[in-house]
């Protein structure tokens, strides 16, 4: 590696530190704005929830100390990842959340790459055919796609597809009780994952589609496509080589921004088709007000979403040595 | 009165934009007069459950019986209301960071900006969720949850149009003349930055609208006030008998949020003519 390119991504690591110390103690200041703490909560729970008991929990906690030990103690243990416990689950949060970490994963990533592919393929045919019947409906959908609430358009596609046609899964993700292994697992997971990808996905299909479209008309508008239709290549090697190659630019760009914004679907999503990912655990932690759970969650999906966006940073500087020297 | 005819001619070209509005008065006025007319309690048991829409009651009734159209109606009112105050909120939020961030730049601008920065890495949706599981749910929490998740856009934009702004000769000018820093930020920048405001922050009412419906999806709504994301989340659990149940409380929301989405970009091909290339 390089000096700068070592350099640069030094530097990058090092910002990261700030943001994630930030979100903790935004995490922390959440925890102590909610009304009743956790031995409040336990008490209540155990069933004995006498004054002397209560604070018993309170000193066991650290709860009795002042806010500012407090905030120490709980960064000390956030450095070794011990997001304390989930009240009602008896479990610790971060083993709850790795579990689901995985299925959230899958779910994101299968969205993502279809929104991409699709929505890049459609543009450029929607740029090919500008201002033609083909463009227009193109526009049209993508308005409508744009306007859909992401968990409804799951239920419909759930009406469509598994009630009536009863051709996909309406939810899970796999089948149970048949012990799939090998190929055979992938297959069913896969089998259960198209419906979910789908809804999570389409939103950005509609996205990548209207970016795709205008950044291709843009580049059509320049003097090396004149020069390749000159040559007399096919209008068609143009389009998919040359002027995509330069169109892409701003959709990866946003891909690497929505993370954040797909997590937060992705909740929804899980939700409607029993998804087993860290946004059904949301939803359960909700209907069980699960706070540590909740905040858990919150605190580990905004790093995630911050080292998705290192690795992006990172891969650009890589491929493009301009943002290196910047 | 020229502004507005001016403004007004370069709106109507955009075919799309002149049927958002209409769509969106006929939206607005039968969530603001449509209870009124309609006077049917949305949480009254008003007959049998599961009746088919066009029979009984116009729209039918849900789960529990309950007149469907009056969910409708009454649950506009609460979509928009959310949407709106949220949107506002946002803005004002927004503007107010972004003007001192953009044009007093320095250490002021780092200090703002590193925050918003901050907000945009945690994901909107699940912190919204947090804010309203904390604080319980209600009009204002909800409401309040959206706006905090929601100005740092309107903060980075408006700080680019101060900075854009803020070294200009009639900027200059009103510092020569010892005008105080407030005035020269609120009479004379912010009438000239705000054109590509009120476009974002009008596609924020969308943008909050399907926040809120999917909050109260997930029974993180006002629990005195029906909503229409509330609608489909009781429909959901009847969705193999009763399809319909949530498909029409989904099909308001759609309708209202790509209406406000077209008006939005009306909005955009009239204050920013500049900016209309594509």
């Amino acid at each position: 590696m390089k000096k700068a390119t070592f350099q640069f991504v030094l530097r990058r690591l090092l910002q990261v530190v700030p943001v994630v110390l930030a979100i903790a103690a935004f995490n922390f200041l959440l925890l102590r704005m909610a009304p009743g703490d956790a031995a409040d909560i336990l008490a209540g729970q155990m069933g004995h929830a006498t004054v002397e008991f209560t604070e018993q929990l309170r000193r066991e906690f650290g709860l009795d100390r002042p806010l500012y030990q407090q905030f120490f103690i709980y960064m000390g243990k956030l450095l070794t990842l011990d997001l304390g416990m989930s009240h009602l689950q008896q479990t610790p949060v971060v083993d709850l959340i790795v579990d689901r970490l995985p299925a959230t994963l899958i779910l994101m990533v299968s969205a993502i790459l279809l929104a991409v592919i699709v929505g890049i393929c459609i543009g450029i045919a929607a740029a090919r055919r500008q201002g033609r019947l083909a463009d227009n409906l193109i526009s049209v959908a993508a308005l409508l796609v744009y306007a859909t609430p992401a968990f409804w358009l799951g239920l419909m596609l759930i009406v469509l597809f598994s009630i009536k046609l009863d051709i996909l899964p309406s939810g899970g993700m796999m089948q149970i009780g048949a012990g799939h292994e090998g190929l055979a697992h992938v297959l069913d997971v896969t089998w259960h994952l198209i419906l979910p990808a789908t809804t999570l996905g389409l939103f950005y299909v509609a996205i990548y589609t209207r970016l795709m479209r205008a950044s291709m008309l843009e580049v059509y508008g320049l003097d090396f496509i004149v020069t390749a239709r000159a040559k007399g290549l096919s209008e068609g090697v143009i389009a998919w080589t040359h002027a995509m190659r330069n169109a892409l630019l701003p959709v990866v760009t946003l891909a690497g921004v929505q993370i954040g914004h797909l997590l937060g679907g992705s909740v929804l999503v899980e939700t409607v088709f029993g998804w087993p990912g860290l946004g059904r655990l949301v939803f359960d932690a909700l209907l069980q007000r699960d706070l540590n759970l909740l905040l858990g969650i919150l605190f580990i999906s905004s790093v995630v979403v911050v080292i998705a966006n290192l690795v992006v940073d990172l891969v650009y500087g890589l491929l493009d040595p301009r943002i290196v020297h910047r | 009165m020229r502004r507005l005819a001016t403004f007004w001619l370069r709106y109507r070209r955009n075919r799309g934009a002149v049927a958002g509005a209409l769509a969106l008065a006929v939206i607005l006025a039968l969530a603001l007069l449509g209870p009124i007319l309609y006077p049917t309690d949305p949480f009254d048991m008003v007959g049998r459950p599961f009746s088919l829409p066009f029979d009984r009651f116009p729209l039918g009734t849900d789960v529990a019986g309950r007149d469907i159209l009056a969910g409708i109606l009454n649950g506009g009112r609460v979509s928009l209301l959310i949407g709106v105050l949220a949107s506002l909120s946002a803005t004002i939020i927004g503007v107010a960071l972004g003007a001192v961030a953009g044009y007093y730049g320095g250490r002021i601008d780092d200090l703002l900006m590193r925050t918003t920065e901050f907000f945009l890495c945690i994901p909107s949706f699940v912190l919204a969720v947090v804010l309203v599981a904390i604080f319980q749910p209600s009009v204002v929490t909800v409401t309040v949850a959206i706006a905090v998740v929601s100005w740092p856009s309107v903060a980075r934009l408006a700080r680019g149009e101060f900075i854009a702004h803020r070294d200009r000769e009639y900027v200059q000018g009103c510092r020569a003349i010892g005008m105080p820093d407030w005035e020269i930020i609120l009479l004379q920048i912010m009438p000239n930055a705000l054109p590509p405001i009120i476009v974002v922050s009008s596609l924020m009412v969308a943008t909050a609208i399907l926040t809120e419906s999917g909050l109260s999806f997930l029974g993180l709504g006002d629990p005195n006030l029906v909503s229409w994301g509330y609608m489909i989340g009781v429909a959901r659990t009847v969705l193999r008998t009763a399809w319909w149940m949530a498909a029409i409380p989904g099909v308001m929301i759609l309708l209202t949020v790509l209406a406000i989405n077209l008006v939005g970009e009306g909005l955009n091909d009239a204050l920013n003519p500049r900016l209309r290339k594509r």
